[in-house]
């Protein structure tokens, strides 16, 4: 980590054991990148971390990265004070299932997707529009019927967003969408 | 002694199966040869159906000795007792279903204090697992929170290597509580023994050396320092005894005052005159207002409770804080340090201490000289002074006369002495006016604060510590939540002295309801109790009882030379507060003191 934490800022208000906590830091989004081993019960621990201790998750994703080694890596994008995000490191490190915390928001530069799948219906100009606008945002036609399509689009969850808006008055029905997966760029194995 | 990783490293953790000449064992014979590799000699459990197996294989061998408590809570506690008060890992076997659940207080104790314990639970036959099946509970995702590892082992060969590393878990880095939950054809099934050396663990690898750099900085931080303050934890206590040692001739090399929580006595002696006491909600003026003015802080091994800061935004303004812990989550989680050190605190002590040395620093004479005068000024409130009376006999007038009577003891019988406590006023009634000199000789229950905690902890530290003195300094609420255990005492031939302070009532919430609830005391006064004499003859133990100033002597006195267990039931003052006391919400310079109670403003908090 290469970013010393800034020094909390001092409330006014009266911190006492059961009063209202620090408040007035301001909140960053962080992804995390975590190598855990594949094994039952893993994604409890780590959910219950966040619950029990009131840290938010934004998103998170995970799966088998690999199998001779028997690990997952999860991507979890979480909101918090500096000082809740070093805490959410340290405590994820404490886990003895977790073998690495990388958090890529202070490693350098990252590459984040999302990918989801949207369901639109409709037919005439509005399907029409609906094709046209994917092809801008480059998503694919992944099923599709006389008055429906199902569009697969990844990318950053900004795009993602304004996909999801566009699509909105031309019929839109579903949304599944998975969470960021993150990877740092270059050649370095983080 | 450095908590190190003693087994080899593997990636991964495909555990292969050892093929070997070895011959076949069930399950629960696998546990026993584990626990014996481990040098375990004593654990504190219950039977039930689904550790039936595991009764069996202890019943064949004379290697383990197995303490049955009355109830799983006292066994964990008795288990904690043993660990805090030998250094070693406790070890706890209890059934599935009940069995877990009423062990699960004394984990989370364990938990929060940083004590080693192996649990081993028994759980339902795993082709019943999910099924509601009798006495199933999922042990491992009610544990999950208040544990610091925990296992479901659904096949035998992994049970030895589970066991193995178990214990590196629970023993190493920041020490806690680890549960194995076994099912019960696990225990039943055939497989081969694997040994200590040949187990395979996974990732577990704590930092235990600190960076050499940032404690050369540290010491010359402490080296330039006007008014330091070293403020040490448990963590120095499970750093073991030779951290202590280290601790003592370091902090008597610099001179500068020393302070500690509540789960750090002992550390350093308290006959030391650089001793000021415990600091915190009840700690001694002079401690926490050197923690206030303090202008270097060394934190070694604490973690900066609420109980120990107070108003975090009021607690040492003006100090550089150096903080040293092997957890890494203990930095800046309270608060904000200027120097964190990762690693052991005896690692870290002794690493100062040479530096020290080696750049041959003196303390500033002068400076200490004008600190020490200040510090003085404060020790001269006298904040632990009490009103005394002819008749009836104040809680704190029992502690210094159990004091007295313990010096007189020590001298005379040359036997270790170990007090435990249960919660409340008592307990800091205790921290403030029994003096400690060595480590692992105080048993209290710190970060959890659960009452029942003393009476089974004197069991295992008398289990622990056979020819040692062991009194559980109690209350008479407390008492009543574990006293069950009594029995197990009697059984065991354990002579575990109840020192019990009784008032009538929940003495720390009644002086919370009187000073910051409008004296409405709501549910704290015990309408009805046992007599306390009688209860202990009923369990064949002794039952002693001082009711005035002019008895209490003669009880203690007597209580020393019993050889089976005792209840001393002191008949105290019923409305006495503890003090002096921060009050939740205010800072280490704000404290109340027993003479200002008085014009306390009971509105403003």
């Amino acid at each position: 980590m290469n970013a010393a934490p800034p020094k909390p800022v001092k409330s006014g208000k009266s911190k006492s054991v059961y009063g209202p906590g620090p408040g007035e830091q301001i909140d960053e989004r962080h992804t995390l990148s975590v190598l855990v081993d594949n094994e039952p019960g893993v994604l409890a621990r780590v959910i219950g971390l966040f619950s029990g201790r009131g840290y938010n998750i934004e998103s998170l994703t995970v799966a088998e990265v690999s199998r001779s080694k028997n690990q997952s890596r999860m991507t979890i994008v979480t909101t918090g004070t500096p000082s809740v995000i070093e805490q959410i490191k340290h405590q994820l490190e404490r886990l003895v299932p977790i073998h690495k915390v990388t958090d890529l928001s202070v490693e350098g530069p990252f590459v984040e997707r999302e990918l989801a799948l949207i369901k639109v219906k409709g037919t005439g100009d509005k399907r029409i529009e609906a094709l046209r606008t994917a092809d801008f945002f480059r998503a694919r036609v992944v099923d599709s019927t006389a008055e429906s399509f199902v569009f697969e689009i990844t990318g950053s969850a900004d795009k993602l967003h304004a996909f999801i808006d566009l699509m909105k008055p031309l019929g839109l029905v579903n949304i599944s969408r998975t969470g960021s997966v993150a990877i740092s760029r270059g050649a370095e194995q983080v | 002694m450095p908590r190190t990783n003693t087994l080899p490293k593997v990636k991964g953790k495909n555990i292969p199966k050892i093929a070997s000449a070895s011959k076949k064992m069930s399950g629960a014979e696998i546990v026993i040869e584990a626990l014996v590799e481990q040098g375990v000699d004593t654990i504190f459990g219950y039977p039930g159906g689904a550790v039936l197996p595991i009764y069996d294989a202890l019943f064949k061998q004379k290697k383990i000795k197995h303490v049955l408590c009355r109830h799983e809570q006292g066994a964990a506690h008795a288990a904690e007792g043993y660990a805090r008060s030998t250094g070693k890992t406790g070890v706890i076997l209890v059934t599935s279903g009940p069995g877990a659940t009423n062990a699960v207080t004394g984990l989370t104790d364990a938990l929060l204090d940083s004590i080693p314990i192996v649990c081993i639970t028994g759980q339902v036959p795993t082709f019943l697992i999910g099924n509601d099946a009798f006495q199933e509970a999922d042990t491992t995702g009610i544990t999950r929170p208040c544990t610091k590892h925990n296992y479901l082992v659904k096949d035998a060969d992994q049970i030895a290597n589970v066991i193995h590393e178990a214990f590196i878990v629970a023993g190493t880095g920041r020490p806690g509580p680890v549960v194995i939950d076994l099912p019960k054809d696990i225990q039943f099934a055939e497989s081969t023994y694997v040994s200590k050396a040949k187990a395979k663990i996974h990732t577990y690898k704590p930092q235990t050396k600190p960076d050499a750099g940032t404690i050369e900085k540290a010491v010359k931080m402490i080296a330039g320092a006007k008014r330091p303050v070293f403020y040490t934890g448990g963590g120095v206590i499970n750093a073991g005894p030779a951290a202590s040692k280290k601790l003592t001739e370091f902090v008597k090399a610099t001179g500068h005052p020393i302070t500690s929580t509540l789960m750090g006595l002992g550390a350093f002696p308290a006959s030391s005159d650089q001793w000021l006491g415990m600091l915190g909600m009840h700690g001694t003026y002079e401690a926490n207002m050197a923690m206030y003015e303090c202008d270097v802080m060394v934190c070694i091994g604490a973690r900066f409770d609420d109980r120990v800061t107070g108003d975090t935004s009021k607690f040492s303004p003006n100090s550089y804080k150096i903080h040293i812990d092997i957890d890494p989550s203990s930095i800046n989680k309270n608060i904000h340090v200027d120097l964190p050190i990762i690693g052991d605190a005896g690692l870290a002590i002794e690493a100062m201490l040479k530096n020290w040395k080696k750049n041959k620093y003196k303390t500033d004479k002068a400076a200490s000289q004008k600190w020490w005068d200040h510090i003085n000024k404060w020790r001269a409130v006298d904040c632990l002074k009490y009103e005394k009376h002819d008749k009836i006999i104040k809680p704190q007038y029992a502690l210094e006369r159990l004091r007295a009577h313990l010096e007189k003891d020590q001298k005379k019988n040359k036997r270790e002495h170990f007090i435990t406590t249960e919660v409340g006023q008592h307990q800091m009634w205790a921290a403030q006016f029994l003096p400690f000199d060595k480590p692992n000789r105080w048993m209290t229950s710190g970060g959890l604060g659960t009452m029942g905690y003393g009476l089974p902890a004197a069991i295992g530290t008398q289990m622990g510590n056979p020819d040692g003195l062991v009194i559980d300094v109690a209350g008479e609420a407390s008492i009543l939540m574990n006293i069950q255990e009594m029995s197990t005492a009697v059984q065991y031939n354990l002579p575990v002295k109840i020192f019990i302070l009784n008032n009538h009532w929940m003495g720390m919430v009644r002086q919370w309801q009187e000073l910051l609830h409008g004296e409405r005391y709501s549910q704290s006064y015990t309408e009805s109790l046992p007599d306390f004499v009688k209860l202990a003859e009923a369990y064949g133990g002794i039952g002693l009882r001082a009711e005035t100033v002019d008895e209490l002597d003669n009880v203690i006195e007597q209580m020393l030379t019993t050889e089976r267990v005792t209840i001393v039931d002191v008949c105290v003052a019923q409305e006495e507060n503890c003090f002096p006391m921060i009050p939740s919400g205010k800072g280490h310079n704000e404290m109340i003191l027993a003479a200002d109670a008085e014009k306390f403003d009971k509105k403003l908090v």
